[in-house]
């Protein structure tokens, strides 16, 4: 059986904000005509799946997997101690094979079929139904891609997001307890919010909805999840994946308390060789991150690609200029940092932006990032080990909102997409700046607070049960020996 | 017998080998170590965080020799360490009360 159109995935924003620019009086007149055409030839192409969007879907997910291993495993292990080197190595490790179990089980039917506009169904849990032959939507009309591929290409997001936030908590936090948390997260914070921005039926659904007029628009415009359905537009992930593990990040630092000795004791970075490593494979991988979000091979995923290039190179040049100014030294951190913060800044913007918004975007994410790891974190003393809320959640708010900016073609954006106009043809809908922005904004509060209060409620609950720190003399002798019982390196 | 032991700059460990070797000395014990003297640290920055390290990584070198030999050891090594510069280092010289060659189990001076 085929189980079309499951389609959830990064936004080209449909009917709604038509609906508000257009006037939905307008759009009900046009109906008739349409539903004439249609009875004698239907304008919305036949399904097919091609095979150069299936391959390159598929290096889409392997480039993702590697960034989180090894990628982001060796940038955040040479970021820490020695003594603490394995443990991070196995969290993100581990987190990736966990999630993946998760996302087949249940992650991908609460994240990815309808329900509500906040929790999807279990209809494919266990992937019940999928087979083979299953196929799911793209941006196109008539443009499938096999199921298996899709659920392998979101799979990847759910493993790397919960990997991000491990950088907070680094060197001090307790393995299993940690996993456990992990397993609650993805399943109460990051699968909504996955549905909340990503979910929908797809064009042809729209299409079909549009030709049939009335309240079966009406129905299709809000099946959808709730920020997909405000027009919220994220392409990659700015919100669900950077904002989601940044805010994340921050609360379970504050909870989890400092580091003993933090910030008077020194606590270099052990390797910023395997650093430099891990920041250039995630830059590598970033490409099937961003340029895969738009599961076809075509015009726009070259769009994301080259942002996803020059937004990056912009980023990490004023991340090094503003080092040189204020510090007096440009370093390898600094300049592996500004990639990152780039990549993560251009992530939502990525289909939606031009080149030359990308290379501004990128430009004036750097010193944002900069200033809160090395100002703010210092004057409001939380321990970020790694700096995943000046990094992620800074960048990733910075690009969210950006992207509500640069999608404006007068920019050189790409607009917004419009599925209902013509149905069966892509066309430009009706770009408005100062609503975009505020539903841009909306999306962030909402990614924000969720993601907030429920890694707050899930931490008590699990510190309560089975306490989530290290004991003093663990801490001190490194979490490689006390906890998983070996060394990174033996001299 | 003597000891000396010569604290110098890792990148003058050739130069002095070569220096020693030149006066007849015939075996020594190298180590990486980290200290400080005048010469103070440097200060290291990660995103922001400052952290000054007051230890400066060195070589010491352990030579042991005949009574008669330590004058020219210790010329050789204070003139092939020398930059002029503040943490050129320190030679310091200790009697030895006896030595033995493990393999043969010679003593003293015939162990050296």
């Amino acid at each position: 059986m085929t189980a079309l159109s499951e389609m959830g995935g990064m936004m080209k924003q449909s009917t709604k904000l038509l609906a508000v620019g257009l006037g939905s009086a307008a759009l009900v007149a046009a109906l008739p005509a349409w539903a004439q055409g249609a009875a004698a030839a239907s304008p919305i192409p036949a399904p097919t799946v091609d095979k150069g969007d299936t391959a390159w879907m598929l290096v889409s997910s392997l480039l993702v997997l590697m960034m989180s291993v090894p990628g982001l495993a060796l940038f955040y292990g040479g970021l820490v101690r020695t003594k603490n080197m394995l443990s991070v190595l196995t969290q993100v490790l581990m987190i990736t094979c966990m999630v993946a179990v998760i996302w087949v089980t249940y992650g991908y039917s609460i994240a990815f079929t309808g329900g509500n506009q906040f929790f999807g169904g279990l209809s494919k849990a266990f992937l019940m139904g999928v087979d083979a032959n299953s196929q799911a939507a793209t941006f196109s009309n008539g443009v499938y891609i096999p199921e298996y591929v899709y659920i392998c290409f979101q799979m990847t997001f759910a493993c790397i997001t919960p990997a991000l936030f491990v950088g907070s908590v680094a060197e001090r936090v307790k393995f299993s307890p940690l996993m456990l948390f992990v397993a609650l997260w993805v399943t109460f914070v990051y699968f909504p919010i996955a549905h909340m921005v990503w979910y929908w039926e797809g064009p042809d659904s729209m299409a079909k909805a549009a030709i049939t007029g009335g309240a079966a628009l009406d129905a299709a415009t809000n099946d959808g999840g709730y920020l997909f359905v405000k027009g919220a537009l994220d392409f990659a992930g700015g919100t669900v994946v950077h904002i989601n593990a940044g805010i994340t990040g921050l609360v379970m630092c504050i909870l989890l308390g400092k580091r003993i000795g933090f910030p008077k004791e020194p606590m270099p970075p052990h390797s910023l060789t395997m650093t430099m490593i891990g920041a250039s494979l995630l830059w590598v991988g970033w490409f099937g991150f961003n340029a895969g979000s738009n599961l076809e091979s075509n015009g726009v995923t070259a769009v994301a690609f080259i942002n996803t290039f020059v937004a990056t190179a912009a980023a990490g040049l004023s991340w090094l200029l503003t080092e040189q100014i204020v510090r007096g030294k440009p370093s390898l951190l600094g300049a592996a940092s500004g990639v990152v913060a780039g990549l993560v800044a251009v992530t939502p913007a990525s289909g939606f932006a031009g080149p030359m918004g990308s290379v501004v975007l990128g430009l004036i994410v750097s010193p944002i990032c900069f200033f809160f790891v090395s100002v703010v974190k210092s004057k409001f003393k939380y321990d970020d080990s790694l700096d995943v809320f000046g990094v992620h959640c800074i960048g990733g708010i910075t690009g969210a909102l950006a992207t509500g900016i640069l999608d404006a073609p007068f920019l050189g954006g790409q607009g917004i997409a419009d599925y209902t106009t013509k149905p069966g043809t892509l066309s430009a809908g009706t770009y408005d700046m100062a609503h975009q922005l505020w539903v841009q904004l909306q999306g962030v509060v909402i990614t924000l607070l969720w993601s907030g209060i429920g890694c707050l409620i899930l931490y008590f609950i699990i510190d309560k049960l089975w306490g989530f720190r290290v004991s003093e003399e663990v801490e001190h002798e490194g979490l490689d020996i006390a906890e998983h019982g070996e060394r990174a390196y033996h001299y | 017998m003597k000891l000396v032991i010569a604290i110098i700059k890792p990148f003058k460990l050739d130069e002095v080998r070569e220096a020693l070797s030149g006066v007849g000395v015939a075996g020594m014990t190298v180590t990486e170590v980290k200290g400080f003297g005048r010469q103070k640290g440097q200060t290291e920055i990660y995103r922001g965080a400052e952290y000054s390290t007051n230890m400066v990584p060195k070589i010491k070198i352990e030579v042991a020799c005949a009574s008669d030999m330590a004058g020219a050891v210790v010329e050789a090594i204070q003139a092939s360490a020398n930059t002029g510069a503040i943490g050129d280092g320190k030679i310091f010289v200790l009697d030895v009360g006896q030595a033995v060659r493990i393999r043969t189990g010679e003593t003293d001076d015939s162990a050296l």
